[in-house]
C-alpha cells in the first residue's frame, strides 16, 4: 500500500517538475507546479509529516500559487525564442543537470548513514502533529519564528515598494 | 695662532666670501660683491703670511706640522680625518695662490664692473681660491682628491661663466670631461696606494714607501703613472692639453687665474708633493720628464702659428708648465717652484694686459687685426712688454733666473739629462719669439682705427658678438656686459698690473746663484728625505746657465724684430714658404681632430645604438610585450563576463557540480 | 518505504529544477523552477526528519516555506515592476552586467 502511495506521489511530483520546465506558455507551468505541490504533500503524509503537509498545500498551493497565477494573468503569455543566444547553454544545461543528480545519487546511495537503509526508527503517536510544531517552534525555536515573521513583514513592504506606481512630482503650490 | 690655525682660517676666509657673495647677491649693491671677494681673499693671503712667520719659527727638520678637524671615516681599516698639513711646500703654494688670486680679484672688480652677473662671477671665484687652497693644504689624499674636484668644478663654472654663449658652454663641458679622466687617474692611484701602504694619510704614506717598495716596482710605477695622468689632465699637458686653449671662453681674469697661475699648476704641486714616489720609480719619473719636455716643445710650436691673442697666451702657458713639469721631474723642485711662482706673476700679467687690450679693440681677440696701440695705451703696453720680457726670459727678470736654472739643474745631473737642455733652450728661443710676436703686433706698426680713437680719448665701441664665431650676442645676463675697461682708466686694474709687473721683473732677486738662494732653503723643509735635492750645480755653472738662457732670449727677441717690425712682409712670406708646418702648427697638430675621430664619434655611436637597438627594442620592447600580455589575458578573461544571467547560473551549477565530484572521488 | 528513496526523489526533482533555470528564459518561469529546487530541499529536509526520528528537520522545512514565500513575493514585484516599464520580459535582454 505504501509503495503504490509512494510512487503515485514520486509520479505526480516529477511529472508536475518536468511540465514545469518543458511547456511553453507560462500559466501552464505555474498549473503543473500546483500538481507538483500537491504531491508532494502526499509524500509529506507518508513521513508522518502531517502538519507540514497541510501548510504546504494551504500555504504554498493555496496561497503562494495563487499569487503566481495572478501574476501571470496579468503579465501574460510571453513567446520564448527558439535561437539560444548563449554558445553551449543548450547543450550543458542539461548535461549539467543530469551530472548533479547522477553525483548526488551516488553520494546518497554509497552513504555510510546506517539509518538511510532503513524506513527510520518508530515515532510516537504524535510525531507531527501541529501540537508537537507548535510546541517546538514556541519553545526551541521561538527566535527562529520570530525572526522568520520579521522576514515576511520586510518582503511585503518591500513588494509593495518594487510594485507601486511613481506618482508624478505634484507641480509648485 | 699657531701655523696650522692659520691654515684654517686661509681656508675658511674664501669659503665664507663664496658664501655671502653666493647667497647676497641680490641685496649686494653696487660692486660690494667684487670688494667682499677680493676681501676675502685679502684676509686668505695676510693668513698665509702668518703660517709662513709662525712656520719659520721652527727649526727646519721639523717644520711639517699637521691638524685635524674631525674624522671622517673610521672603519675597517680606514682612519680618515679631514687635516691639513702644512709644511714650506704648502705654505709657498698658498702664498702664491693667495697673493696673485687677491690682486685678480682686484682687476676683477674693475674688468668685470658692468657684467649683470657680478657677484656670481665673485662667488665661484671666492670657491675656486678656497678649493685651490684646500687642494695644496690637504693632508691626505682623499682630501686632496675632494680639492681636486672641486677645482675641476669651479673651472667649468667659470669658463661657461657666459652661459649664453654656446662656444663657452662647450668649452666648459671639454675642459670638465678631460679634468674627469685626470680625477678617474687620481682615484685609482690612491686606490693603489691604499692597498699597498694602507693609509691614505701623506706622512704615514711617504714614510712608508722607501721600506714597501723596491726601486721601479711595478705597483709603484702603476701608482705613478695614474698620478701623472691626474696632474696632466689638471696642468694640460700632452696627450690632455686640448682644453686650455678652448679654456679662453672664459673672461679674462679666469684666464689669468686659473688657466695660468694657480690650477694648471696643481699637476706641478702633486707631483712635486709625491716625491718620495716618484724618486722610488726613476722610470716613472723620467716618462714624466720626456711628457714635459714634449709639450714644452709642442706647445711653444702652437704658439707661433696661432692667431688670437689669449690662445697664444694659453699655449704658452702649457710651454711653461712643460718646464715646471720637467723641473720637479727630474729632481729641480726648488728651481721648479721657484719658476712657477714667477710664471705666476708675469703669466696673470699678461693675461690682464691682454684684458685690457682686448677691451680697446671693442671684443676682438685676433691679433692680426691690432696694431699700433703703444700710443694709445701707454701703460698697458709698458706692463705687457714687462711680462712678455719675463717669459722671454730677458736677463734681470724673474723668468730669467727661473727658467734657465731648470736647465742648468739638468745638464748637472749629466747622462741624458742633456737633452732636457738643449730642448729646453730650443723652447726658450721659441718662447722669445712668439711672445715679442705679440708685442710687436700689437703694440708696433700703423695704429689701427680702434687703436686711433682711443688716442683721440673715446674708447671704440662695437656691436657684441663672439670673437670665436662673429656670433651676435646682447649684453644681458650670461653674456659680457656692454661696457669695456681698460686699465689706463680703471684704477684697480692698473694697481693689480703695477704690482705684478714689479714682482716680473725683482722676483727674481729670491734666487740669484751666488747671492741667495731664499727658496732653495725654505723649500728644503718639505723635501728633506729627497736624495735629488740637495743635487745644486755650482755657482760658476749655474751662471753658464743663465748666460746661455739670457743670450737665447735676446735673440729670440731680435729674431722677432726682424720679423714684425724691420721687414714686415716677413711673416707673410716665411709662411708661403713653409705652409704644410705652417698648417700643422695653425691647426695644433690636429689633436682636436684626433680626439673627436678617435674617442668622440666611437662613443657617439655607441650611444646611438644604445638609444636605437637597446632603449628602444629592447628594454621597451619588454615592457610593451609585459603590457601586452597582460591585456591578452585580460581580454580573454573578460569573455566570462558576458553580462547573460543564465550563464551565471551555468557558471554556479557547473562549480556546484565540480565541487560535488571532487568530495566524492575523495571520499571514496 | 527506505527513506534512501525519498533522498534520491528529492535529488531528481532538484536537479530537474536546475535545468529548468539554466534552460527557460522567462523570468516567471524561472521563479517556478526555484520553487522546485526549494520543494526538493523540503522534501529531502522532512525525509531526513524521518530518518533521524525528531522533529526540527520539520520546523526547517516550514521556515524554508516561510522563505520561499518571501522571495516569491519580491520576485513577483520585481516582474511586475518590469511589465510596467514596458521591458522585455526576457532574462537574456538584462544585459547590464556585461563587461
Amino acid at each position: 500500500m505504501v509503495y503504490v502511495a509512494f510512487f503515485a506521489g514520486a509520479l505526480g511530483a516529477v511529472g508536475g517538475a518536468v511540465a514545469v520546465i518543458a511547456l511553453r506558455n507560462p500559466f501552464y507551468s505555474v498549473l503543473a507546479l500546483v500538481v507538483h505541490l500537491v504531491s508532494l504533500a502526499g509524500l509529506f503524509l507518508l513521513l508522518y509529516a502531517q502538519f507540514i503537509a497541510a501548510a504546504q498545500v494551504v500555504v504554498y498551493a493555496g496561497a503562494v500559487m495563487v499569487l503566481y497565477v495572478f501574476v501571470a494573468a496579468y503579465v501574460g503569455a510571453v513567446e520564448e525564442p527558439i535561437w539560444e543566444p548563449i554558445p553551449g547553454q543548450r547543450f550543458l544545461a542539461p548535461l549539467l543537470a543530469v551530472a548533479l543528480f547522477v553525483e548526488l545519487s551516488i553520494a546518497v546511495l554509497g552513504t555510510g548513514l546506517k539509518a538511510l537503509d532503513t524506513e527510520g526508527p518508530q515515532v510516537h503517536s504524535g510525531f507531527g502533529t501541529p501540537g508537537q510544531i507548535g510546541t517546538l517552534l514556541l519553545e526551541r525555536f521561538l527566535i527562529v519564528f520570530e525572526t522568520a515573521s520579521i522576514l515576511l513583514l520586510v518582503a511585503a513592504v518591500g513588494a509593495v515598494v518594487l510594485a507601486a506606481r511613481h506618482r508624478q512630482p505634484e507641480g509648485s503650490e | 695662532m699657531s701655523a696650522t690655525t692659520y691654515a684654517w682660517l686661509v681656508l675658511a676666509f674664501p669659503l665664507a666670501g663664496c658664501l655671502i657673495n653666493g647667497l647676497g647677491w641680490r641685496v649686494l649693491p653696487g660692486r660690494a660683491a667684487g670688494w667682499i671677494g677680493t676681501a676675502a681673499i685679502a684676509l686668505a693671503f695676510l693668513n698665509s703670511i702668518g703660517a709662513l712667520v709662525m712656520l719659520l719659527d721652527k727649526p727646519v727638520e721639523s717644520r711639517e706640522l699637521t691638524s685635524s678637524l674631525w674624522t671622517y671615516a673610521s672603519a675597517a681599516g680606514l682612519d680618515i680625518k679631514v687635516n691639513v698639513l702644512v709644511d714650506p711646500l704648502s705654505v709657498y703654494m698658498i702664498l702664491i695662490v693667495s697673493g696673485v688670486s687677491t690682486l685678480i680679484h682686484l682687476y676683477s672688480v674693475a674688468y668685470l664692473g658692468s657684467d649683470r652677473g657680478y657677484a656670481r662671477y665673485f662667488s665661484y671665484l671666492n670657491f675656486f681660491v678656497f678649493s685651490m687652497l684646500l687642494l695644496i693644504l690637504a693632508g691626505n689624499f682623499l682630501l686632496l682628491i675632494v680639492g681636486w674636484a672641486f677645482v675641476g668644478f669651479a673651472s667649468y663654472a667659470l669658463i661657461s661663466f657666459w652661459y649664453r654663449r654656446n662656444t663657452a658652454t662647450k668649452a666648459g663641458m671639454k675642459a670638465f670631461v678631460i679634468n674627469v679622466i685626470g680625477d678617474v687617474g687620481l682615484v685609482f692611484a690612491a686606490f693603489f696606494i691604499f692597498r699597498e701602504l694602507g693609509t691614505f694619510d701623506y706622512l704615514s704614506a711617504f714614510h712608508a714607501a722607501p721600506q714597501h717598495f723596491s726601486t721601479n716596482q711595478g705597483v709603484l710605477i702603476a701608482i705613478c703613472l695614474l698620478l701623472l695622468v691626474g696632474a696632466f689632465a689638471k696642468s694640460a699637458q700632452l696627450p690632455l692639453h686640448t682644453w686650455l686653449p678652448d679654456a679662453m671662453e672664459g673672461p679674462t681674469p679666469v684666464s689669468a687665474l686659473i688657466h695660468a697661475a694657480t690650477m694648471v699648476t696643481a699637476g706641478v704641486y702633486l707631483i712635486g708633493r709625491t716625491y718620495p714616489f716618484f724618486e722610488l720609480a726613476p722610470t716613472a719619473a723620467d716618462i714624466s720628464a720626456f711628457i714635459g719636455l714634449a709639450t714644452l716643445l709642442f706647445a711653444a710650436t702652437c704658439a707661433l702659428a696661432v692667431t688670437d691673442l689669449k690662445r697664444i697666451i694659453a699655449y704658452s702657458t702649457i710651454s711653461q708648465i712643460g718646464y715646471m713639469v720637467v723641473g720637479v721631474s727630474i729632481g729641480a723642485y726648488a728651481a721648479g717652484f721657484f719658476h712657477l711662482m714667477s710664471h705666476a706673476f708675469f703669466k696673470a700679467l699678461l693675461f690682464m694686459s691682454a684684458g685690457s687690450v682686448i677691451s680697446a679693440m671693442a671684443g676682438t681677440q685676433d691679433i692680426d687685426r691690432m696694431g699700433g696701440l703703444r700710443k694709445a695705451m701707454p701703460f698697458t703696453s709698458v706692463v705687457m712688454i714687462i711680462g712678455a720680457l719675463a717669459l722671454a726670459g730677458f736677463p734681470g727678470t724673474a723668468g730669467f733666473f727661473s727658467k734657465d736654472e731648470i736647465m742648468a739643474f739638468a745638464a748637472h745631473r749629466g747622462g741624458f739629462y742633456w737633452i732636457f737642455t738643449v730642448g729646453g733652450y730650443v723652447g726658450a728661443l721659441m718662447t722669445a719669439f712668439y711672445a715679442f710676436r705679440i708685442i710687436f703686433r700689437v703694440f708696433w706698426g700703423e695704429p689701427v682705427p680702434e687703436a686711433r680713437e682711443l688716442e683721440q680719448g673715446h674708447l671704440a665701441h662695437a656691436e657684441p658678438e663672439n670673437p670665436l664665431s662673429g656670433e651676435k650676442e646682447d649684453t644681458d645676463v650670461g653674456f659680457p656686459g656692454p661696457e669695456h675697461h681698460i686699465a689706463e682708466r680703471d684704477r684697480p686694474m692698473w694697481v693689480a698690473m703695477a704690482v705684478l709687473a714689479f714682482l716680473s721683473i725683482f722676483g727674481g732677486a729670491l734666487q740669484i746663484p751666488g747671492v741667495d738662494d731664499v727658496i732653495d732653503k725654505f723649500l728644503h723643509g718639505a723635501f728633506l728625505d729627497s736624495s735629488l735635492y740637495e743635487q745644486f750645480p755650482s755657482i760658476a755653472a749655474d751662471w753658464e746657465g743663465l748666460a746661455v738662457g739670457g743670450t737665447v732670449a735676446v735673440i729670440g727677441i731680435g729674431i722677432a724684430y726682424l720679423v714684425y717690425v724691420r721687414r714686415p712682409g716677413t711673416s707673410a712670406a716665411l709662411i708661403q714658404r713653409l705652409r704644410p708646418i705652417y698648417t700643422l702648427f695653425v691647426n695644433k697638430w690636429y689633436f682636436d681632430e684626433l680626439y673627436d675621430a678617435v674617442v668622440y664619434r666611437p662613443v657617439i655611436a655607441i650611444g646611438r645604438f644604445a638609444n636605437d637597438v637597446v632603449e628602444r627594442v629592447v628594454v621597451q620592447g619588454i615592457v610593451a610585450a609585459a603590457v601586452d600580455v597582460v591585456r591578452g589575458v585580460g581580454v580573454i578573461v573578460r569573455g566570462a563576463q558576458s553580462g547573460f544571467v543564465r550563464a551565471y547560473a551555468l557558471l554556479l551549477i557547473g562549480g556546484f557540480a565540480a565541487l560535488g565530484l571532487y568530495f566524492l572521488i575523495v571520499s571514496s | 518505504m527506505d527513506v534512501t528513496w525519498y533522498i534520491v526523489l528529492s535529488a531528481l526533482l532538484f536537479a530537474i529544477g536546475a535545468g529548468g533555470v539554466l534552460i527557460r528564459r522567462s523570468p516567471l518561469v524561472i521563479l517556478l523552477c526555484l520553487e522546485l529546487m526549494l520543494n526538493a530541499g523540503n522534501l529531502a529536509l522532512v525525509a531526513f526528519s524521518r530518518a533521524h526520528g525528531n522533529q526540527e528537520g520539520q520546523v526547517f522545512a516550514l521556515i524554508v516555506m516561510v522563505v520561499a514565500a518571501c522571495e516569491v513575493v519580491v520576485g513577483l514585484g520585481l516582474i511586475v515592476a518590469m511589465f510596467r516599464r514596458r521591458l522585455p520580459l526576457n532574462v537574456d535582454e538584462m544585459r547590464g552586467l556585461r563587461g
